[in-house]
């Protein structure tokens, strides 16, 4: 055999004293790390099958196990990073593409946390949420441009469709397939209690979750998996997805492995058959030809239901959302470039698109330029991580935010980001069933919804203390928040002052 | 049958009487009007002069006859139904169908049958009488795409790059295929009699519907394309 040069990323701390040889571990890794020895009556480890997904760490009843980083390194170089020398490494073992998952872990700068909130204080005094009403429900949609009155003077209410949320947030895009059947029970019912949306991606919708249909956007992408008439109709909005933050400009790719006989007949494909969404859709080659798309599925709905264009966030973002904007679309969805994903291309994952805070700002300031911000919603993704997040994504601009990797973690993700082996030993990622079973759906979406209170008492907090009572009021008030530590390029862009202006 | 006169309408108004008419309809004068018979189910569609672009997008069961040619993108994703097309058809004819059947008697354009799907019982069929412009079957997941040649011209019967990505399904191409190349991920061979059962059914009611003799069709070389793999891609990656 080959000499292996692929140091082990972890090491599997075992204290023996606690260990009762229970074989837990052994029994919830479904990555084969743990395996008990009966001739030494002792527990071995194989560290290099180990990912940091914290189950075993978590479910071991005498807290006999660690996980931490090998301190086995090779020798420090600023330039050739361990990282990078591994990679070279596996590249040279198998000639692959690195795959990773989830959200791009590199430290580019998080502009979220470089911008601060407003407060009011003696004179424009704050409101208290506890006392006070205070109103977080949007409705995103295209707005009229002017009010029309009838012949008796009264107002035209007829508006186009919208979608109707009780907070700013949605569940973004997980399609099934990427995300195993409980955690799209979890999520929709969720969405359902907290009177908010989720998204099916473009796994299509099974069919236990059409009762959801008022709070789910179905998804329709290059592959057109599950797309079909009682499906667009099942929806509160449609969404075209164009691009994804975490792989921007390029395609999916659903093994066929995870292709069973349950996501077959969700994505109406063949069993076992790869599911492959080209990077482009092979009939939008200009903004006219989206405008074909978005106006095909309106006809085909009658023209009820809101058409989303999900875009990733690249450099030429504010043009391009100008553009959209004048496609016929309704909302505009933005993903950043830190947006999760079930498998992408390393390098694209880490190297490709724009922090969503710029995207954002320079879009809403792009089309209130040319006078057609009313003309569509924005909605942003791509790491929105908490409540202050979203309370600064709506005072950039935005009508309201897409969460994803939050509402995975709530439901128990550890952020291993090996979503692509389909082993998430949290019955998230997988759609093995003996792993889909241990997430419990009713607890999944009690901690999501959990979750999203949290953040709405969180939201009216921050409302309340700048002097705000209803958030449509918030939405693009960029005077509430300040930079820190950002050149005068940034802040242009933001369109913020810095803290101390 | 009822009938329609297209010319002043729009496509939504159009859409809407034909949503709204509970017989089978003749719209005649047609100039143009996309999205025709989007997602319609249950009647059948006679159409005289040139519907525009994604004509029976997501169609769900209607039967639709063009008396002359198609524009760009019919039946995209189609669930089930027919179109009949009596002349040409352009760009993308059947993106990503999953069910029914498109009969063209003439030529398609470029991306024709990309995508298409196969799903429990339901297996799409097109059928291009005449030849086929390039990225024929791109990405073909499932269902079934003949081209017949029939055209009069010294094109090849497909133009370039077929079947690229290709992973379920079959093509028939009426042609001995020289000098068409045809990617590594797929089987390019010579139509055996089993092959050739399996369209007859289909050649039949394509002559049925456009006035050919079904024996003659059938005597010619066919070369059908099948792919190797259902994963064509999965040794491209390596977990990191």
């Amino acid at each position: 055999m080959p000499i292996n040069f692929i140091l082990p990323e972890f090491e599997v701390e075992r204290n023996d004293y606690r260990c009762i040889r229970c074989r837990v571990c052994e029994r919830q890794c479904a990555n084969g790390v743990h395996r008990y020895d009966p001739d030494g009556d002792v527990m071995l480890s194989d560290e290099t099958k180990c990912v940091d997904c914290q189950r075993c760490v978590c479910l071991c009843p005498t807290r006999a196990l660690k996980i931490k980083k090998n301190d086995a390194a090779l020798r420090t170089n600023a330039n050739w990073k361990q990282n990078t020398i591994l990679e070279i490494y596996k590249q040279a073992n198998t000639g692959g593409v690195l795959l990773s998952s989830m959200g791009n872990p590199e430290p580019f700068p998080v502009y979220w946390d470089k911008i601060l909130i407003n407060a009011s204080q003696v004179t424009n005094p704050s409101i208290d949420p506890l006392r006070e009403p205070m109103e977080t429900r949007v409705f995103l949609g295209k707005k009229p441009h002017d009010i029309e009155r009838d012949a008796n003077g009264e107002i035209n209410t007829e508006l186009p469709p919208q979608i109707e949320l009780e907070l700013p947030i949605m569940f973004s895009a997980m399609s099934y397939g990427s995300i195993s059947y409980n955690a799209h029970k979890s999520l929709a019912t969720a969405a359902e209690a907290l009177g908010i949306c989720y998204n099916t991606g473009e796994g299509g919708l099974h069919e236990d979750f059409y009762q959801y249909g008022k709070n789910t956007i179905v998804q329709v992408a290059s592959g057109r998996f599950g797309v079909y008439k009682d499906y667009l109709e099942a929806g509160a909005a449609i969404e075209i997805k164009m691009g994804q933050g975490a792989k921007p400009g390029i395609g999916g790719h659903l093994p066929g492995t995870k292709v069973g006989a349950d996501v077959s007949k969700t994505r109406m494909i063949p069993e076992g058959s790869d599911a492959i969404s080209p990077a482009p859709h092979h009939d939008i080659y200009s903004i006219e030809d989206l405008r074909q798309l978005v106006f095909s599925l309106k006809e085909a709905t009658e023209y009820q239901k809101p058409v989303i264009v999900k875009v990733a966030a690249v450099h030429n973002i504010a043009a391009i959302a100008s553009g959209i904007a004048r496609s016929g679309a309704d909302i505009i969805a933005i993903d950043g470039f830190r947006g999760g994903t079930g498998a992408a291309p390393t390098r694209i994952r880490d190297n490709v698109g724009i922090p969503i805070e710029l995207a954002l700002a320079a879009v809403d300031k792009r089309l209130r330029d040319e006078g057609i911000r009313q003309n569509v919603s924005l909605v942003v993704g791509g790491s929105v991580r908490s409540a202050s997040d979203v309370v600064k994504a709506i005072a950039l601009g935005a009508d309201a935010c897409y969460i994803a990797t939050s509402a995975l973690l709530a439901l128990g993700c550890h952020l291993c980001r090996t979503c692509q082996s389909g082993k998430c030993n949290w019955g998230i990622a997988t759609q093995d069933p003996e792993l889909v079973k241990r997430l419990n759906p009713e607890t999944g979406k009690e901690r999501l919804v959990n979750l999203l209170t949290a953040w709405k008492h969180e939201i009216k907090e921050m409302m309340g203390l700048m002097g705000i009572n209803s958030i449509e009021a918030l939405r693009g008030n960029r005077l509430m928040l300040r930079g820190v530590g950002l050149n005068e390029k940034e802040l242009e862009i933001l369109g913020i002052s810095h803290a101390g202006e | 049958m009822m009938s329609l006169d297209a010319k002043a309408l729009n496509h939504k108004s159009l859409n809407e009487q034909l949503r709204d008419a509970n017989d089978n309809i003749k719209l005649s004068s047609v100039l143009g009007q996309r999205f025709i018979a989007a997602g319609m189910s249950g009647k059948t569609i006679d159409i005289y002069g040139t519907p525009g672009n994604a004509l029976g997008a997501y169609l769900n069961g209607a039967v639709i006859n063009v008396y002359g040619n198609a524009q760009d993108a019919v039946g995209d994703t189609m669930n089930s139904g027919q179109i009949n097309v009596y002349g040409n058809i352009g760009d993308a004819p059947g993106y990503a169908m999953r069910g029914g059947k498109i009969y063209v008697k003439g030529n398609a354009g470029y991306r024709a049958g990309i995508h298409m799907k196969a799903y429990k019982e339901h297996i799409p069929v097109l059928v291009i009488g005449g030849k086929a412009g390039s990225f024929l079957g791109e990405y073909q997941a499932g269902g079934i795409i003949i081209v017949l040649g029939l055209s009069n011209d010294e094109k090849d019967i497909v133009a370039n790059f077929p079947c690229t990505g290709m992973h379920g399904g079959r093509m028939y191409l009426r042609s001995k295929c020289e000098g068409i190349h045809f990617p590594h991920q797929v089987t390019a061979a010579s139509a055996d009699a089993e092959d050739i059962d399996e369209i007859r059914g289909y050649i039949s009611e394509f002559c049925d519907l456009f006035g050919y003799d079904a024996d003659e069709i059938m005597g010619g070389d066919f070369t059908v394309i099948t792919p190797s793999s259902k994963n064509p891609y999965q040794q491209m990656y390596v977990a990191n």
